[in-house]
């Protein structure tokens, strides 16, 4: 029983403290097991966090006892269980299936760094979603970024220095903001709770500075979540980090970024603010539906593989963001819900990309001609996972998309025009999406060959199969969690609508 | 009831023979069309066992998973759907023993995959037929879209690959930009999904709002290939013969005007379509692609693009005569769903033959065909007639129908409609027949062994022979037709 109690602290406390224990682990695959171990436990743990929260409606947690709002206090809702949800399962997917490209790419004697550092993020992660004060979620912010920076950097692809430059730099600008908000909060409340801090709100009299933090707190994290236009860190990211890393990071990094923000929009701004429901949603509609048509049309002309994904990401972004800012229940769940479904899709499809680059080096399109042939498997999957991303029925994909349009048709005349920009860039989606496809299984294979061969004088020339067996059966287990959540999305769905209702129970 | 394990055994059979199928490989390709043909036969049984309960008023339902809350993969069994399910899946058995004439005789790549894609196509189409609700059905118009597209592709050149892109952008296109706003639409507007005879709109929509949503519906279901959507079915030509005879002759095609007749029986219901002006265009816009298709038709050159625009226009035929709204022209429109796919298939089979014979593709090159193929060609005579309607074959049924339907609504325009198609369906099927019969072998076409051949591989005769005399019985045996027919319309 009192183990239960602690489950919230354990979430954090267990990556975080076994991280510097992993550096230790000088033998052959041991960071890795420990790494991995220490994952599924965090797995274990948000999964009997969402049990109690399914039961008793939120889970809250005092650091040390001291009471909140002078403690620090842990807070469980329905959304933080979905996102830890995401979060972990992330985690220990790419952790346990995807080792060997984790070793193809890390050198041996790094990797400890290398799982000490993933654990690192993994903690930042999840801190972020159980901390109930702004404080700490700048900390474990900052924890996550930093370990990014590392993991983003850790691959054998030299390109990824700049990138990850850019993305350190915009990245701390964007946390610079939030923390800058925060304090203006905070000297006008005293208080760094987030339920405190609504409560104290209804006594503060002057909200300039208010207003001033809400604009920079918002674009702070929209900066962290890669909202168009502060999106331009993002591609390059994904595109030059290990393979394992864009897989975990791109099912739930920039989520865990817009659950912080939509917890401050709905929790702390909306409610005491004079207009501003209206003005978050007529600030963001226009970004959301800009980002989704944009980031979708780059992905159309884009060629090599994890950047246009990575384009794509931009997209979906818009997408929950366009549920969010409908500021409804119904645009609510559907944009959490898609947070879900997303993850699921682009987890897949990142997956799928991790097993293809165990074959081919360049992840450029006009260089896998054909694959298909040679990784029939491989291939499926992320047919299955693209699918999913484009929202054909029976797929994770198709329920947040039905959400998400229902929601925006609330909105009348306004709503017919988002239908129109949603289901545009669906099509869009399947466009960009077939692109490879077709590519794959009906494109010639690259020439490579004598003249190749003659001019680079002798390479070895490496014969195209399939990706390992595990590392495809991690890939198919997320892929056909995609159908099984197409068919019965009954958890996330309920989750994600409590998430709503919790957030909008605030507003009056 | 019995009924209920029977819906997923339709949709589970034609699965497991995939898998069957692609579990025993090409290594062994007699055993492996022996699979196709056992989970054909069962599929037959499973389907057509249900047909008596169906007739004695049961309608058997089930419900698989709830999606959303309030909407579920449901399927339930109701005239319309049980009569495209036997159609579909008594024309696969024949068209697998056409398959493997063409298949071999052909020398085809990737067999394996073409049989496994086949069998999904069909438990797709059983979804399709079956389906609860419109949810359902659209999941499964998807399956259908996706399973189908490799098939057309199945060459793999560069022409194929462009043609199947078009084949697959339309059909999605549609479906994801018009036909699922036009779902999320009905759901929001009545909270419901359900086929419910006399529809669900009634009482919750009005005015022009029912002409678009109707619009939306109906360019939305491509696969019904109303102009202007109907360039895919042109493109989807390029498949191998058996996939254009019994998918784009029969079952996809036949999906569209199935979904299509389905929308305006369940969801908006005859009565609300026949009060609301707005929604008069559906039988102009169905005339129009009768007429255009059959122009565009006279002035083919490819046989199976002929074939093609044939369909288009008899695709249009259905949705004019569903479009009249009267009993006797909601008969007619599903009569002439049946009447159509017996022809049609029988054409596409002798296309398929004359190519496998001879490798002839065009029109021009059939003169004096008939002395060597006359089995292929006496079939190709049979089912062209039944496109024009001439008795006594299938098409002259339903056009009956249809004509008596146009009559009871005093609808002018549709008799007008008839009798020009009907001219312009001789005009491009006869010269054909003319040519292949009573025109001798034009010598500067043939190389060196072009016109030394017989009849094509048995299995193949004997597919088109089965749908030839399916097409001369219909116009005897039409009465399970008109027995379910006459419960629906009894509904409405």
């Amino acid at each position: 029983m009192s183990i239960h109690q602690h489950l919230p602290a354990l979430q954090v406390v267990v990556p975080m403290l076994i991280a510097p224990l992993v550096i230790l682990m000088r033998g052959r695959g041991l960071a890795w097991a420990m790494a991995t171990a220490t994952s599924v436990m965090a797995f274990i743990i948000a999964v009997s966090l969402t049990n109690a929260v399914v039961e008793a409606g939120s889970v809250s947690y005092a650091m040390g006892s001291w009471q909140a709002p002078y403690g620090i206090e842990l807070r469980v809702t329905a959304f933080s269980a979905l996102l830890l949800l995401i979060v972990t399962a992330a985690s220990t997917i790419t952790l346990l299936f995807g080792k060997q490209s984790i070793d193809s790419q890390i050198e041996q004697h790094r990797q400890p760094m290398f799982y000490a550092a993933w654990l690192l993020a993994l903690a930042g992660l999840v801190g972020i979603v159980v901390a109930g004060d702004a404080f700490n979620i700048f900390v474990f912010m900052e924890v996550s970024s930093l370990a990014s920076y590392i993991l983003i950097a850790a691959g054998p692809n030299r390109q990824a220095m700049p990138s990850v430059f850019k993305y350190l730099v915009m990245g701390t600008i964007g946390a610079t903001f939030y923390l800058i908000g925060v304090g203006l909060i905070y000297m006008m409340t005293g208080t760094l709770n987030l339920a405190d801090m609504e409560v104290r709100l209804q006594e503060v009299h002057d909200l300039k500075p208010i207003v001033v933090a809400a604009g920079f707190i918002t674009v702070g994290l929209a900066l962290k979540a890669a909202v168009f236009p502060l999106h331009v860190w993002l591609p390059n990211s994904y595109t030059y980090a290990p393979h394992m890393v864009t897989a975990f990071f791109a099912a739930c990094a920039t989520k865990v970024s817009l659950f912080v923000l939509l917890r401050f929009e709905f929790l702390v701004f909306q409610p005491n603010l004079v207009d501003y429901a209206g003005q978050f949603t007529a600030f963001l509609i226009p970004l959301a539906v800009i980002g989704i048509l944009f980031a979708s049309g780059v992905a159309l002309f884009e060629t090599h593989l994890k950047r246009l994904l990575a384009y794509s990401s931009v997209a979906q972004v818009g997408y929950i963001l366009l549920g969010a800012s409908m500021a409804t229940a119904a645009g609510l769940t559907a944009g959490i819900m898609h947070m879900f479904n997303h993850a699921l899709a682009k987890g897949a499809l990142f997956l799928a990309i991790a097993c293809l680059a165990t074959q081919v080096s360049n992840l450029r399109l006009n260089k896998l001609g054909g694959i298909a042939r040679k990784m029939p498997w491989t291939m499926a999957a992320f047919v299955v996972g693209g699918l999913s991303l484009v929202g054909i029925p029976g797929t994770a994909g198709f329920i947040s998309k039905w959400l998400l349009i229902s929601a925006v048709l609330e909105k009348g005349t306004l709503g017919i025009f988002l239908v129109v920009a949603v289901l545009a860039s669906s099509l869009m989606a399947v466009v960009y999406f077939w692109r490879i496809v077709e590519v794959a299984y009906f494109g010639d294979a690259p020439a490579d060959g004598l003249t190749d061969g003659l001019t680079e004088g002798l390479t070895e020339q490496p014969v195209l199969q399939e990706a390992p067996k595990w590392m495809l059966f991690g890939t198919w287990f997320v892929a056909l969690a995609n159908i099984y959540y197409g068919l019965n999305p009954s958890l996330p769905l309920l989750l994600s609508s409590q998430a709503a209702s919790n957030l909008l129970g605030q507003l009056p | 009831m019995s009924g209920d394990w029977q819906i997923l055994a339709a949709l589970l059979v034609p699965l497991i023979g995939a898998i069957g199928v692609a579990l025993v490989g090409s290594k062994r390709p007699n055993l492996r069309e022996t699979v196709t043909f056992i989970t054909a036969a069962v599929l037959l049984v499973v389907v057509w066992t249900l047909l008596p309960g169906l007739l004695a008023g049961e309608r058997p339902e089930i419900t698989v998973t709830e999606i959303l809350p309030g909407l579920s993969l449901k399927f339930q069994i109701e005239p319309l759907g049980m009569m495209f399910a036997a159609l579909a899946s008594l024309l696969w058995i024949v068209n697998s023993i056409y398959s493997v004439g063409y298949m071999r005789g052909n020398k085809e790549q990737h067999q394996t995959r073409f049989y496994v894609l086949f069998a999904v196509a069909l438990s797709a189409v059983m979804g399709i037929a079956f389906a609860g609700n419109l949810l359902t059905l659209f999941i499964f118009y998807e399956i259908l879209t996706l399973s189908t597209y490799p098939l057309v592709a199945h060459k793999g050149d560069a022409k194929t690959v462009a043609s199947a892109r078009i084949y697959l952008g339309i059909l999605l296109a549609t479906s994801i930009g018009l036909f699922l706003p036009a779902i999320i639409w009905t759901y929001m507007v009545t909270g419901t999904l359900d086929f419910v005879p006399g529809g669900i709109l009634a009482g919750h929509l009005s005015g022009p709002a029912v002409g678009l949503l109707l619009v939306l519906f109906v360019f939305g279901i491509g696969k019904a290939a109303l102009m202007p959507v109907h360039r895919w079915l042109p493109a989807a030509m390029v498949a191998p013969t058996p996939v254009s005879a019994l998918l784009h002759a029969v079952a996809v095609v036949k999906a569209g005007v199935f979904t299509i007749t389905k929308v305006i029986i369940y969801i908006f219901g005859v009565d609300l379509l026949a009060v609301e002006p707005s929604t008069d265009w559906l039988l102009y816009a169905a005339i129009f692609t009768v007429i255009t298709a059959s122009i565009i038709a006279l002035r083919q050159t490819n046989l199976k693009r002929l074939l093609a625009y044939s369909t288009i226009a008899q695709l249009s035929y259905i949705v004019m005569a569903a479009a009249i709204l009267t009993p006797m022209a909601e008969t007619g429109a599903s009569l002439h769903i049946v009447a159509h796919a017996f022809g049609k298939i029988t054409l596409f089979f002798a296309a398929g033959s004359i190519y496998v014979a001879s490798k002839k593709t065009e029109i021009g090159q059939l003169a004096g065909i008939g002395k060597r193929m006359p089995w292929t060609m006496a079939a190709f005579t049979i089912g062209a007639l039944s496109m024009i309607g001439v008795p006594p074959t299938a098409g002259f049924v339903s056009k009956w129908y249809i004509l008596g339907g146009a009559f009871q609504a005093d609808s002018y325009i549709v008799i007008i409609t008839l009798v020009l198609s009907t001219a312009l369906n001789a005009a491009y099927f006869l010269p054909i027949l003319y040519k292949a019969w009573f025109c001798d072998e034009d010598t500067a076409l043939t190389n060196d062994h072009g016109n030394n051949h017989g009849e094509s591989p048995t299995a193949m005769v004997v597919a088109l022979t089965i749908t030839a005399a399916l097409t001369l019985l219909f116009m005897v045996l039409n009465q399970p037709v008109l027995d379910l027919e006459s419960q629906l319309v009894g509904k409405i």
